[in-house]
């Protein structure tokens, strides 16, 4: 998996995006030490390696923390913004969508899909289904 | 043996305009006002500042900016950006500075209009696109400081009252100094039922947006009696970082307290049992009990019941943020250096009716970014070194 072109281009940060374009949530894993690492690096912060490869995320997360954006409802309204564990380990920022936002809590379950804010794509999550 | 840097330099001078609202002036002119009187309370003048220590959100070459503006001739300059614990860390680039001999008058200086803003004004926060995280609007820095309040929450069952605590005790000592912007007493009630901005976070629970500027002057302690006031001695400081991006940061609810205030006290020599009075940055609520149980004042989990038995507050044990505080006394966008000013006041003595009783030692925490880096220094007067 690991095919060590960290500083060749595109980088590391370029391959990502590409990735979430095409429908992809992609995440780093070190060659040298197996760390899973998010976001996007040219040298693994955990060993130092740049035997860095690509592995397709599992999507499943919990949530670490969370808060409520409060926001008047004419500039769009409350909405949620939260710190996810990814299960492989790293943690991201994102925001928990179709629930409302104040009823994400800490420990929940849940999980990514790829979905668009201010034209971009992004990493979103969805509450897991139960079971 | 001591630490070189131990006693090696002291502020002599302290410089503060006023706060809240300074219109029509730009943060060039509130930084010269600063530093004049900074340089004033020490007998001197820009022209005999030969190291120059500052830092903005919106300048990259605030150094050349102030050097030119000032009509300083420096032989070291810094404007290293950490966010609002720089000025903490300038204390410890000022003292490197003075005691290697590269420089001799060491001026320190903030000035900010981040309230009125302007043209040549100041931005309400830190700049540069954290490239993962800003495209989810997570409304930087409030939103990461929630995160890590809800954490606390969570892990330890700290309640919204106790983080109301904290603002409650930073009001009531305000209240007790004339240049603080917000007097008027608040209670829990009032900051559990002020708008809401980032659950759980009030309006009340963030730090003010003001004008305002302050600055010191550093010199090595060998000729640091040979000025007006008594100075004031660095006897120990130390940097910790844990992150940039919230994202980033391994445990939301231990900071990198934990690994500059040991390095500080180890210098200084001295155990937390010495420090008579405490100046944090408190851009939020939590940031208070986050540094008490970092600092070791209590067990992690257990900041939120020290703060509402009173410790903190006026009459308490363990008084902090004796000026009010970024909460009730003045925020300008970086609060770092407005910490040391007022340790320096109280171990000169020349708090007035919030002095501390015989203050020998003090604490000053300084925090960047979101809980990003933190910078402790400790000072002490004379006959503490």
């Amino acid at each position: 998996m690991s095919d060590n072109r960290t500083f060749d281009s595109p980088g590391p940060d370029a391959i990502y995006r590409a990735a979430l374009e095409n429908g992809a949530f992609q995440i780093q894993k070190c060659g040298g030490c197996g760390a899973h690492i998010f976001y996007p690096r040219a040298i693994c912060p955990a060993c130092g390696s740049t035997d860095l490869g690509w592995v397709m995320a599992s999507g499943r997360g919990t949530v670490y923390s969370t808060t409520v954006v409060r926001q008047r409802p004419e500039r769009g309204g409350d909405y949620n913004i939260c710190l996810v564990d990814l299960e492989e380990g790293p943690r991201l920022v994102s925001r928990v969508v179709d629930t409302p936002p104040d009823e994400v809590r800490i420990g929940q379950p849940v999980e990514a899909f790829i979905g668009e804010l201010n034209e971009e794509k992004v990493v979103l999550f969805r509450l897991a289904e139960a079971g | 043996m001591a630490h070189m840097l131990r006693g090696a330099a002291a502020i002599v001078g302290l410089g503060l305009t006023e706060f809240g609202t300074l219109p029509e002036r730009s943060h060039l002119e509130v930084m010269a006002e600063a530093a004049h009187g900074a340089l004033s309370d020490a007998g001197l003048t820009v022209k005999d500042v030969d190291g120059l220590f500052v830092s903005n959100f919106a300048s990259p070459f605030l150094a050349l900016q102030a050097a030119e503006y000032l009509g300083i001739d420096p032989a070291v300059l810094d404007s290293t950006n950490i966010g609002g614990s720089t000025f903490v860390s300038h204390v410890q680039a000022a003292a490197m500075a003075l005691a290697t001999g590269l420089c001799n008058v060491a001026l320190i200086a903030y000035g900010s209009t981040s309230r009125s803003g302007g043209r040549a004004g100041q931005t309400r926060g830190p700049l540069g696109r954290v490239p993962y995280e800003d495209v989810y609007s997570p409304r930087n820095p409030i939103g990461s400081y929630a995160m890590a309040a809800a954490r606390h929450m969570h892990e330890f069952g700290t309640t919204r009252e106790q983080l109301a605590s904290v603002a409650t005790s930073a009001r009531a000592w305000a209240a007790k100094n004339p240049r603080a912007e917000m007097r008027e007493p608040i209670t829990v009630e009032d900051v559990a039922n002020a708008r809401m901005i980032c659950d759980p976070f009030t309006v009340l629970d963030c730090c003010l947006v003001s004008d305002g500027g302050a600055a010191v002057v550093m010199v090595r302690s060998e000729r640091a009696g040979d000025f007006p006031k008594p100075p004031v001695h660095l006897l120990g400081i130390g940097v910790g970082v844990t992150h940039d991006q919230i994202a980033q940061m391994p445990d939301l609810t231990v900071t990198a307290v934990a690994k500059g205030a040991p390095r500080a006290f180890g210098m200084a020599g001295i155990s937390r049992d010495d420090i008579d009075v405490m100046e944090f940055y408190d851009a939020f609520t939590i940031n208070t009990i986050l540094f008490l149980e970092d600092l070791g004042f209590c067990a992690k989990g257990e900041g939120g019941a020290l703060v509402e038995s009173g410790a903190i507050a006026p009459g308490g044990h363990l008084p902090v943020n004796t000026n009010g505080g970024g909460l009730s006394c003045v925020h300008p966008g970086m609060y770092g250096l407005f910490t040391v000013a007022e340790a320096v006041e109280q171990l000169r003595g020349e708090a007035e009716g919030r002095q501390i009783d015989g203050a020998e030692i003090a604490l000053c925490n300084g925090n960047g970014g979101k809980l990003s880096s933190q910078v402790t220094a400790i000072f002490g007067t004379g006959a503490t070194v």
